[in-house]
């Protein structure tokens, strides 16, 4: 049976409202208001799962998203399964399901527990050695470590929530709805500013709100009855809005933050359907306050992870925002003033608190004068030096501080316990405020770093600046605004303060123990199981960096990003290393502050909105004659259009029969088009192919290559001259819109003399390719009007023409090597030009082909394709292509490249027809080439880059680049394959026509 | 994210924009009558400073100008914009 620790009512739980809810397959009862944590404290469970390298049994540590222990997987193998959940965080709602991470088989009895006594093998940089070693060792390690480590499941099925992005400009945001962001919003708001206010918890007040200390007041009330009362006065601020439950996750330059709000995760899972889940909000604001708060330093002592030792101040929440005890014994170790306000809240709820260690010798203040006189003994100038209880913590032994802090000395006196509170001070959370670009530094008295510059119109205030009493925050806070917001005056000029808070901390970053430190495990991050131990040796290694210690030793790299105990893990670096704290710096903080869901970020891009999908004018009929598609960039063009069950293989010989046999059509309206007008164009068009262009008549059409200033083949396709002054320039269907750009660039930056002016016309026409040898008949039926003899319409020409009286331009041009036509016409005429082509077609068995067609069958005339057979690395040279570089023109752009000592090497790669000592044989694309196999390392010389079987030649054909290729004609070369090797000769990359007399067939 | 202010059309959310590297490299007027050192140091060397940069960016969802910006890489803070052609600023 276990125990109810619920004590006493709190305002801000609703015990009418009970919620059932599973953790690890046993039902528990909790009550609206709930986190999982509190829930689960409520019935006496700190157990909640195991650490990442040792898996040590580890409790809840915080009650906040600063939680490194409590991470719970939602909803095991349903699709809404979600892993690093922080169970401090997730409210509980009726059918909330939840399991503990990283314990297999279970969270009472795990295997990897086994780590903790095989520690003394685990130390720092162990998986980093483990991954140098051998890779035979690895191969013995990964079952052991993949099963065993890893934290939580990912989802296997879609994600059936919706998501959402939204866009806020405003003037001011604020960050954090603490009293300090309370202050700022009133003020800003009031001041007609254009507000948002938003913080992480499902409520406003931050740490104040659930204040019950008569030793916090202002004017005259506690401080949570003046907050509360602020409180409903901005809720009625029409200018000011108000976002909980949503926590800023990244701050960039500019003043541009990414936030999560969230929307359904507290709701019952029936309620959700149909709701947005979490929307990113994308805020762009004029200024930004952060008022993040602070976050309570752990203690580093001997075995100070077990379940059942909390932050102090979580204790201190629990009970009195949750109204739950953490324990029936509850202890408390402090170095500073803070554990006795939560002594005292504990004694008013009627908690029992069995003592309190203070690392402090000669202290006195208002507080521990109050405990003191509750009759709680305090135990002045003492350190816990271990801790015992393997799943629940169930004593602490204690010793006196030696003077200078580095010995435990004297008797060891035993208190039992079944809870440990622990608080080291405050840590400013200025997480954001180091993302936005924000310098930091630090403060000696205390030990904290503290905002110094800021990249961007922002401030921080409260206790994420420092400040953390709540006179200095009552004192700063409204001074900052009045600069930062240009204001006369505030409405918190005369408050009358009650704080009673001493800030005397005896600061130190490595308790000591009895025991020698290579015998303790002082926990500096709880997450990743590093211990000051690991820290020690790191540096004994020889790492220096903070950086470098922090991946070595994986402190701060959990999903918490190591909140707890990255000052520690500096501290303990700078007192071994003797380095400044304030030299050393702080590692960066990296977005997102807390963990986002891919959903979160993705939103509404998921399924067909993943990305724009273009489609030709002519996609409905490829669809309604069952074409199977294919992505080339954003279009989605025809593959191949299967018959009768024919798979992809003999529907593509099918084509590529046809269209050489008779005739054939292919949906061209993807290739990019850019309508070039100008008295410059010639000259411009000179400038950036690599072959002559001022000598081109007036309707013809040419083949034109561009390179980038580097030599290296960009974008080829044909260009036609419409005109004196005019061209239509075609480039590949990928590099349409990045040829565009370039030819801009050169344009407005390096040649802004010439007349020429460049317009995007790609989705403005229609292409319709026909193809071979039956194409003239087939065209001159849809174009009766004009003359296709060889001489008015020779091939590399254009003519204007009109179909039933719409103007379209055909041109004379072959991708195929076939006599064949393109017909562009005004988009939304294309599919109705198709439909006549076919018709026309039909006597002629006139065969649609999609594009694989179309690259075997260029492929069989040795046609490239840029970005398949070349990369960034290949001249035209390199390509066999040295036609089409003209010798006279005396600059275009790539031409000086050509003749670097590294273009003109002989070894280069270079592209080659390849063809297979078994004819039947087809290459794998992408497949190594190489000469001699015997030799190890086997030399690579090239790879394979277009590889079909020809139903025309009836054989294996393919493309490659050698290294020296041109000079190995006839030469055998080797492609060595998984099981076999292939013996291939080196041919020429025509295969088909190389007299071109097809095109005038 | 930065907002870049546009020549030619004022403010604007920097996804608007294309970076295209170190602005005032000119192109040189007669490749050909260079060494390889010397395309070299026209074709790949950039200064890539810690400090102030100038830059060339394209208003590429926006008018599709190409111009100048002068940018504090270690703060992105940006300084000054200008036309192409227009001098550079001098502080
Ligand atoms: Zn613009």
């Amino acid at each position: 049976m276990t125990k109810n620790l619920r004590v006493k009512t709190s305002k801000f739980i609703d015990e009418t409202y009970k919620i059932s809810f599973k953790f690890n397959g046993i039902t528990y009862y909790g009550y609206k208001g709930d986190t999982l944590a509190s829930a689960l404290l409520s019935n006496d469970i700190h157990l909640v799962g195991r650490s990442f390298k040792y898996h040590r049994p580890r409790g809840i540590m915080t009650a906040g998203s600063e939680e490194p222990n409590a991470i719970v997987q939602l909803h095991n193998n349903t699709p809404r399964t979600e892993p690093n959940v922080r169970a401090t965080e997730i409210e509980i709602y009726e059918g909330l399901e939840a399991s503990s991470q990283n314990c297999w088989p279970s969270v009472n009895f795990d295997i990897g527990g086994i780590n903790n006594f095989l520690s003394p093998v685990l130390p720092a940089g162990f998986y980093y050695k483990t991954f140098m070693w051998p890779a035979s060792f690895w191969e013995k390690y990964e079952y052991f470590i993949r099963k065993s480590a890893g934290l939580g499941k990912s989802p296997t099925e879609p994600d059936p929530d919706i998501y959402e992005h939204k866009y806020i400009h405003c003037d001011i945001l604020i960050i954090g709805a603490g009293i300090s962001g309370i202050i700022a919003a009133k003020t800003a708001a009031k001041n007609g500013y254009k507000t948002l206010l938003v913080d992480e918890k499902p409520y406003l007040g931050g740490s104040t709100i659930y204040q019950n200390s008569e030793h916090f007041k202002i004017n005259n009330q506690i401080s949570s009855s003046w907050l509360e009362k602020e409180i409903n006065e901005i809720k009625k601020i029409e200018n000011l809005e108000i976002k909980t439950r949503t926590s800023v996750a990244a701050y960039h330059g500019y003043n541009f933050l990414l936030a999560r709000e969230n929307m359904t995760d507290h709701m019952p899972l029936e309620q959700r359907n149909d709701k947005i889940r979490h929307r990113l909000l994308k805020i762009r604001a004029k200024k930004v306050i952060t008022a993040t708060g602070s976050l309570e330093r752990p203690l580093i002592f001997n075995n100070n992870d077990r379940p059942g030792i909390l932050l102090s101040s979580a204790i201190e929440k629990y009970a009195n925002f949750y109204g739950v005890a953490c324990g029936e014994k509850n202890i408390l170790f402090t170095n500073n003033d803070s554990a006795y306000e939560t002594a005292i809240s504990l004694y008013k709820k009627g908690i029992n608190i069995e003592a309190i260690i203070d690392n402090r010798e000669d202290i006195d203040s208002k507080l521990i004068k109050e405990t003191e006189k509750n009759n709680i003994k305090v135990y002045k100038g003492y350190t816990v030096v271990d801790t015992s209880g393997y799943k629940r913590i169930n004593k602490v032994s204690i010793m006196q501080l030696s003077k200078d802090g580095q010995k435990a000395i004297g008797p060891k006196i035993s208190i039992s316990c079944d809870c440990l509170g622990i608080s080291g001070g405050w840590t400013p959370a200025v997480h954001l405020f180091t993302q936005s670009g924000g310098k930091l530094k630090f403060r000696d008295e205390d030990q904290v770093f503290i905002p110094n510059i800021y990249p961007s119109d922002q401030i921080s205030i409260g206790s994420c600046n420092g400040d953390f009493t709540l006179d200095e925050i009552l004192s700063t806070v409204p001074k900052t605004l009045k600069e930062f917001l240009n204001l006369k005056k505030t409405d918190y000029e005369d408050l009358e303060i009650k704080s009673s808070f001493n800030k005397s901390k005896r600061n130190i970053w490595l308790l000591p123990s009895d025991k020698v430190i290579g015998k303790t495990k002082p926990f500096v991050d709880y997450q990743n199981d590093a211990t000051a131990k690991d820290i020690k040796l790191a540096l004994r290694e020889g790492f220096r960096s903070i950086e470098h210690v922090k991946r070595y030793t994986t402190t701060g790299m959990g999903t918490d990003q190591g909140k707890l105990g990255n000052m520690h893990a500096l501290g303990i670096i700078s007192e071994t290393a003797g380095s400044k704290m304030s030299e050393l710096g702080t590692t960066t903080f990296r977005p997102p502050y807390t963990p986002l869901t891919f959903g979160t970020i993705v939103g509404r891009n998921v399924g067909e909105y993943f990305d724009i999908i273009r489609k030709t004018p002519i996609h409905e009929w490829h669809v309604a004659n069952k074409a199977e598609f294919e992505n080339v960039g954003q279009w989605k063009r025809a593959w191949y259009y299967p018959k009768n069950g024919e798979n992809m293989h003999d529907a593509v010989q099918r084509e590529s029969k046809a269209a050489r046999d008779s005739a054939g059509i292919l949906d061209a309206s993807t290739l990019g088009k850019i309508d070039i007008q100008g008295t410059d164009a010639s000259e411009f068009l000179n400038r950036v192919y690599t072959n002559a262009w001022s000598k081109l008549a007036i309707g013809k059409c040419r083949y034109g290559l561009m390179l980038n200033e580097d030599g290296m083949v960009y974008d080829d396709g044909v260009t036609t001259r419409l005109d004196e002054n005019h061209y239509i320039m075609t480039t590949t269907t990928g590099g349409a819109a990045t040829v565009l750009g370039k030819l801009e660039d050169y344009l407005q930056t390096e040649w802004p003399e010439l007349d020429v002016y460049l317009t995007s016309v790609t989705d403005h026409y229609a292409t319709v390719s026909v193809c071979g040898p039956n194409s003239k008949k087939i065209i001159s039926q849809v174009i009766p009007d004009l003359d296709f003899s060889d001489e008015n319409f020779p091939h590399m020409s254009f003519k204007n023409a009109k179909i039933d009286k719409i103007k379209c331009r055909v041109m004379r041009i072959s991708f195929t090597g076939e006599h064949s036509y393109e017909i562009n016409i005004q988009a939304n005429y294309g599919k109705s030009v198709w439909e006549k082509c076919m018709e026309a077609g039909k006597e002629f068995n006139i065969t649609p082909y999609g594009t694989e067609t179309m690259h075997l069958l260029r492929a069989e005339k040795g046609f490239i394709i840029v970005g398949q057979d070349t990369d960034a690395t290949m001249t035209p040279i390199d390509l066999q292509m040295d036609w089409i570089v003209s010798k006279k023109k005396y600059d275009f752009i790539g031409k000086r490249s050509l003749y670097r000592s590294d273009t003109i090497r002989e070894d280069r790669k270079q592209l080659v027809g390849l063809l297979t000592e078994n004819p039947e044989e087809v290459l794998e694309e992408g497949a190594q080439i190489v000469a001699d196999i015997k030799k190890s390392p086997v030399e690579m010389l090239g790879h394979v880059t277009s590889s079909y079987y020809s139903p025309n030649l009836k054989k294996s054909i393919a493309l490659g680049v050698v290294r020296g290729g041109k000079k190995m004609m006839g030469q055998k070369l080797i492609i060595p394959m998984e099981n076999k090797q292939i013996n291939v000769t080196v041919a020429d990359p025509v295969f088909l026509d190389k007299e071109n007399k097809r095109l005038n067939a | 994210m930065f907002i870049i202010n546009c020549p030619y059309c004022g403010e604007r959310e920097q996804s608007e924009f294309k970076a295209g590297g170190e602005a005032h490299i000119i192109r040189p007027k007669q490749p050909t009558e260079l060494s390889d050192d010397e395309w070299a140091e026209y074709l790949f060397m950039r200064k890539n400073v810690k400090g102030i940069q100038f830059e060339r960016w394209v208003h590429t969802h926006g008018c599709r100008k190409w111009f100048n910006i002068v940018r504090d890489t270690s703060n992105d803070a940006i300084e000054a914009v200008y036309k192409m052609g227009e001098k550079p600023p001098t502080k």
